[in-house]
């Protein structure tokens, strides 16, 4: 794996000049595309989002790869197409060049309206990374709620009122789902921490087959906090456990980063406006549900990782 | 070598996919299209194509791929049917707005509700305003000529259109009519290599494919495409003349039957054409001067064509197999509006028949010509617009 020094010298696959809001994270991870990797052509698509629509205003576009979006809930499906035909021209001779292809979608695009795309996408094998910048609500379209919002959040269709405290219920685990696809690699990642995240996505692309990575990545506006903010936001969404960074291989769980010391999720909670209303007295059942959850989640992947390293163990 | 043979024409349909071998195949199985794709796929799993198929998991990702691989760079073909169509809606006018030259088998079927799988025109009439070059065909040749010319026409640089060629669900689909299958060496040569308009495929100069297009753009690239429409129908033409050069089958973008001298005239789309040339031959005999125009191209729509076509027709028949419910008939509409300049108008008006797969036999299509003859004996039209053969009319 090349130094970070080292893969910044290399040719990115996304321009400055586009329009994401001020201190948007996204580009983290589109800049690194083309620099993960040596001796692939690198073949992008877009669902509708954020993304697509602030780097791709026309006549202007912030794309430096081959870059293709045809609409909100399909991205698994047109990349479908895209790399069949690229399987299709080079039986036929007409490409040799070996390529690789991305997906990418918001979680609005991913854990609902493309949900069923992706799912067939995965399913069927194509030799494609799916990307899911996970920013938890609808936030193109003004901060609506999504099957990924956390519990608690105040989003503009479930806003906080005398008589709700915000999002109900628990968030649709994605990153599970894409495990029960049976399919060679499954990561969760963070834009706070570039190497662990370009690791996973070399070893996605490089993967010959099906991989998702789902990518936690806050949203200034809608998290409401300031726009130097997002990177040290995702890192205490890893801290306080609510976003473990953990990676599938071959239907076998591995925890990328345990934190050091226990850190409550409200610490990550408080950070933004979007929890604000919550730190009312009335609201610490709300809390605590919350935390549970975390807990619970945690220790599930752990049970999951501990089986792994027993069942080697033994092997060995 | 070509050959007469008997096939339905779903399997006229598939025969036409293995002889054009297109690059991706990207399907989903509906009622009464799936017979297309399950003979295609037997095709390619014997090695007979070079195809890469995609078994999507839906006909909204059947489009949506079916653009992904026609941006990419090749030649894309799928088939559908009503529901699936309408699953489509979205992708359709993306497919045509994004320019992709793909070809699509629609076999006509009735939308819900209530559910129905048999013959009407609700899916690609509703579907008339996606930008999509729609052709029309009364039998199994027709169909199988229209696929053989579709790609000629979807590529043409002046066009480059995707191409929807409809026939009637189980009329056509599942009926098994004798055909000329021609050579195929000959299609294939008939429509040479597929070429390239800024494949997403090509790394060293990376298009960006499906930008956000404001006020400052869209309606430029709008009327680009309505221009490439109104190409679409010289390149219609000059492609029908060279099928007519190579196979000897001659097509226009309309169909003239008995039209000449013919005063009382039916206009109508697909298979009951076949049994209003029948009718029409019977009352020829009788020397009744009756004749049929059959559409086959309905977008583009030949509006100053039809208007020279029924210059000398006294009372026009316009058959809808379908439904634009407190609107007319969409075919009546566009009759209506080719007629309006006419120096002579003739009578027009409209009849709804067949909504989800109900008969119009001959002495139904006898009765027609009664009426209308009523009709320009008494210079009066009793009923503009009336339903066909329905209960409680």
């Amino acid at each position: 794996m090349p130094s970070l020094q080292e893969m910044a010298k290399k040719e990115g696959a996304f321009a400055g000049g586009h329009r994401m809001c001020a201190g948007c994270p996204v580009p983290i991870f589109t800049k690194m595309l083309t620099r993960v990797t040596d001796g692939y052509e690198i073949v992008a698509g877009n669902a509708t989002c954020c993304l697509e629509v602030a780097s791709s205003i026309f006549p202007y576009s912030a794309w430096k790869i081959p870059w293709i979006h045809t609409a909100f809930e399909n991205v698994g499906a047109s990349m479908s197409g895209v790399e069949t035909m690229y399987r299709a021209l080079k039986k036929r001779g007409k490409i040799t060049k070996p390529y690789k292809f991305i997906a990418i979608g918001g979680d609005g695009g991913t854990y609902d309206i493309g949900l069923q795309s992706l799912s067939g996408a995965m399913e069927r094998g194509h030799d494609l990374v799916y990307i899911c910048y996970d920013n938890g609500a609808y936030m193109n379209t003004g901060v609506q709620r999504s099957s990924a919002t956390p519990m608690g959040a105040a989003t503009t269709t479930t806003p906080a009122g005398e008589q709700s405290y915000g999002r109900q219920g628990n968030r649709k685990d994605l990153t599970h789902i894409m495990v029960a696809h049976n399919i060679g690699y499954v990561a969760q990642a963070s834009i706070h921490d570039p190497v662990d995240l370009s690791e996973k996505l070399k070893k996605a692309i490089e993967l010959d087959g099906p991989a998702f990575i789902n990518l936690l990545t806050p949203c200034i506006p809608g998290w409401k906090i300031a726009p130097d903010m997002a990177v040290e936001v995702a890192r205490l969404g890893v801290e306080s456990k609510y976003w473990p960074l953990y990676e599938v291989i071959d239907g076998e769980y591995k925890i990328n980063y345990t934190p050091k010391k226990e850190v409550p999720v409200t610490e990550w909670m408080f950070l933004q406006g979007r929890f604000k209303h919550l730190s009312k007295p009335e609201y610490s059942n709300v809390l605590d549900a919350i935390q549970k959850e975390v807990e619970r989640n945690w220790n599930w992947l752990a049970r999951q990782a501990a089986s792994v390293e027993l069942l080697s163990a033994e092997v060995n | 070598m070509s050959k007469i043979l008997a096939i339905t024409g779903a399997g006229a349909m598939s025969e036409c996919m293995r002889q054009i071998n297109p690059d991706v195949v990207p399907a989903f199985p509906i009622t009464p299209s799936t017979q297309v794709i399950e003979d295609f796929s037997q095709f390619v799993s014997d090695g007979k194509v070079e195809t890469e198929m995609i078994t999507v998991e839906s006909e909204h990702s059947a489009m949506s791929a079916c653009i992904g691989a026609a941006a990419a760079g090749g030649r894309v073909m799928t088939a559908t049917s009503s529901a699936g169509m309408a699953l489509m809606w979205e992708m359709l006018y993306i497919a045509a707005s994004m320019r992709q030259p793909i070809v699509m088998s629609l076999i006509n079927r009735a939308l819900s509700a209530p559910i129905n799988i048999h013959a009407d025109h609700s899916d690609s009439m509703g579907a008339r305003d996606a930008g999509w070059i729609q052709l029309y065909a009364e039998n199994n040749q027709e169909a199988y000529d229209n696929l053989i010319m579709a790609p000629k026409i979807a590529e043409n640089m002046d066009v480059r259109l995707p191409v929807m060629v409809c026939m009637d669900g189980f009329i056509i689909s599942h009926c098994v009519q004798t055909m000329q299958l021609e050579d195929d060496d000959k299609v294939k040569a008939f429509i040479g290599e597929f070429e390239t308009t800024y494949p997403v495929l090509d790394t060293e100069h990376p298009a960006t494919w499906g930008a956000l297009d404001l006020q400052d753009y869209y309606i430029e690239h709008k009327r680009a495409q309505h221009m490439a429409m109104k190409n679409a129908k010289d390149a219609i033409k000059t492609v029908s003349e060279e099928f007519a050069a190579v196979f000897g089958r001659k097509y226009e973008l309309f169909e003239s039957y008995r039209l000449d001298d013919a005063e009382r005239v039916i206009i109508a789309i697909n298979s009951v054409c076949g049994e209003i040339k029948e009718v029409i031959d019977e009352r020829r005999e009788a020397g009744d001067k009756v004749g049929l125009l059959k559409i086959r191209s309905f977008r583009p729509f030949p509006y100053e064509e039809i208007a020279a076509a029924l210059a000398n027709v006294k009372i026009v028949t316009v058959l809808d197999r379908s439904e634009s419910m407190g609107a007319y008939g969409p075919l009546f509409v566009e009759i209506r509006t080719s007629l309006f300049d006419a120096p002579e108008k003739p009578m027009v008006y409209n009849r709804i028949f067949g909504l989800g797969g109900r008969e119009l036999f001959m002495s139904d299509i006898h009765d027609i010509f009664d009426e209308n003859k009523t009709y320009l004996e008494t210079g009066k039209v009793e009923k503009m617009f009336d339903y066909l053969k329905v209960r409680g009319g």
